[in-house]
């Protein structure tokens, strides 16, 4: 690993997850910025060179994950984006990104289906990153 | 009315021209008025005379009731009858037949026929037996439909409840995480925070849980309720009282413009329940130093309750969906306010109760308005005042 911290965005609505998130992945040797909406995401984004960006599907709408991802992947398309989601389990809706119709509207590198494990998330993170 | 609402796709499988010709003309003429639903139905026949038609025409096209006669060239009809219910349990089946014996009704019956029809009868015995199964079989498209719709919102609203249910669980079982594996001591900065946070979503889920519990009772039905002559101003300044501590907080004044004498026939529930979500409300979307204005008018039979907030406002979008079930307006104003999205879609059920309704007139950045009016006296019946 480059001894320059890697970036990584995280963005949920849920800010006692993005508090306890951050500390797990500051822990990791990431720098972390967090958002609880697409608007200051953005910002965040135009403002920083971000490494990687990590994303809730549902957050005011329930398919600004899948928007936020598109964007990013429109304005910044070398950043690799995590969706993660508690949507399955909520509404036995299924998707995945494996399929050509799926990648067709889903720009999310990897899907993560939540509660999801730390080592998980950072092995994932590690992962893309190394692709970069 | 002679519009017709439904069409019914209707087979008719027999082996005798002029039978098929004459059912054909009868129905065509032919249409039912299901009073329950308010509904007029008409009939479009397709005639077909042996089993081997009959399986050709089935292959794209679905037919809502059966004509059948019980003696085919190439098989029996009752071969047919077993197929169709072994398909589809909504199709109706009316048997056909010349040999109409009692023996032969009880099998047909056994296998699934709707009606009898026993050969020669007349175009009216045939409207009458048609009349009969159309009217079931719209009716019962209708319950499955209704049944279905009844289905998905119940899971809807499920679905949405456990997600509500586990978001505070998840939150509050990471602090612990983090306190368990000494992440975080009681000497790091941010102790006293994840307490606090701990604390507050807590209380989010309790809430959520009594607002659910209220919603529930309103919605079943099954809570007693105890209608009684009540005076409005004593219950708003005892709420009033109860939010004191929330509204010096964030150094909020609420005001009370009503007479000392507001009299209404309610549950005193069901009234707090409106009022307490009312002020609550007002003082918890507002803005710090900020103001609540209740304003009460006494008006004939109406009383009109408004609160008036100076807080962050609403848009025109989420003024269209926040009386709904479970919205809560996340923005950036919104995201540390806790909130079970229940409060005012219960409201809203509760206003019905009294012949009512709820409003809001909002502006983003400014503050919100909402307007609660109910029925004193419901039926106009004047309870008589009781002299003791």
């Amino acid at each position: 690993m480059s001894k320059i911290k890697k970036n990584i965005l995280l963005v949920d609505d849920d800010v006692d997850y993005l508090f306890q998130k951050k500390l797990e992945l500051e822990k990791e040797g990431f720098q972390v910025f967090t958002a609880h909406s697409i608007k200051p995401a953005k910002k965040i984004l135009e403002e920083t060179s971000i490494d990687l960006a990590i994303v809730d599907l549902m957050m005011q709408e329930k398919d600004d994950g899948f928007v936020l991802s598109y964007q990013i992947k429109s304005n910044w398309p070398k950043t690799p984006v995590i969706m993660v989601t508690g949507v399955t389990a909520q509404t036995g809706l299924e998707f995945d990104n494996i399929t050509e119709n799926e990648k067709k509207w889903i720009k999310a590198d990897s899907i993560f289906t939540k509660p999801v494990r730390s080592e998980q998330l950072v092995r994932e993170i590690r992962r893309l990153l190394a692709n970069e | 009315m002679n519009n017709v609402n439904d069409v019914l796709n209707v087979l008719i499988i027999d082996d005798e021209e002029g039978m098929c010709l004459g059912a054909s003309r009868a129905l065509s003429s032919t249409k039912v008025f299901i009073d329950d639903l308010k509904v007029m139905v008409g009939f479009s026949s397709t005639a077909v005379h042996s089993y081997t038609e009959y399986k050709n025409s089935i292959i794209d096209k679905k037919y809502d009731l059966i004509l059948l006669d019980y003696k085919l060239p190439d098989g029996s009809g009752l071969d047919i009858l077993q197929e169709i219910n072994e398909q589809s349990k909504e199709t109706l089946v009316i048997m056909m037949t010349a040999y109409a014996t009692f023996e032969t009704a009880v099998q047909a019956t056994k296998l699934g026929a709707y009606d009898f029809l026993a050969k020669p009868f007349t175009p009216e015995e045939l409207r009458n037996s048609v009349r009969k199964a159309a009217t079931r079989f719209v009716l019962a498209k209708r319950a499955k439909s209704f049944e279905e719709e009844k289905r998905k919102i119940r899971f809807e609203f499920i679905s949405v409840l456990s997600h509500e249910l586990k978001s505070p669980i998840n939150a509050i079982d990471g602090y612990l995480k983090l306190l368990k594996e000494g992440s975080i001591t009681p000497e790091s900065e941010n102790y006293p925070m994840i307490i606090e946070r701990s604390l507050i979503r807590l209380e989010g889920m309790r809430k959520l849980i009594f607002d659910l519990l209220d919603m529930t009772r309103i919605e079943s039905g099954q809570k007693a309720r105890n209608i009684k002559p009540l005076n409005l101003t004593p219950i708003l300044n005892t709420l009033i009282e109860q939010n004191k501590y929330l509204a010096q907080q964030n150094n909020i004044t609420v005001n009370l413009f009503a007479k000392d004498e507001i009299s209404i026939d309610a549950d005193q529930s069901e009234i707090e329940i409106i009022l307490n979500n009312l002020i609550n409300n007002a003082i918890k979307y507002n803005k710090p130093s900020g103001t609540v204005d209740i304003t009460v008018n006494d008006k004939q039979n109406l009383i009109e309750i408004q609160v008036k907030d100076s807080g962050i406002g609403l848009s025109r979008e989420e003024q269209d969906k926040l009386f709904n079930d479970f919205v809560r307006i996340k923005n950036s104003d919104t995201i540390h306010i806790q909130g079970s999205g229940l409060g005012l879609s219960t409201i809203k059920k509760i206003t019905a109760l009294y012949e009512g309704s709820i409003n809001v007139s909002s502006q983003k950045g400014i503050g919100s308005t909402f307007q609660v009016t109910l029925k004193k006296y419901l039926n106009d019946t004047i309870y008589p005042k009781i002299v003791t």
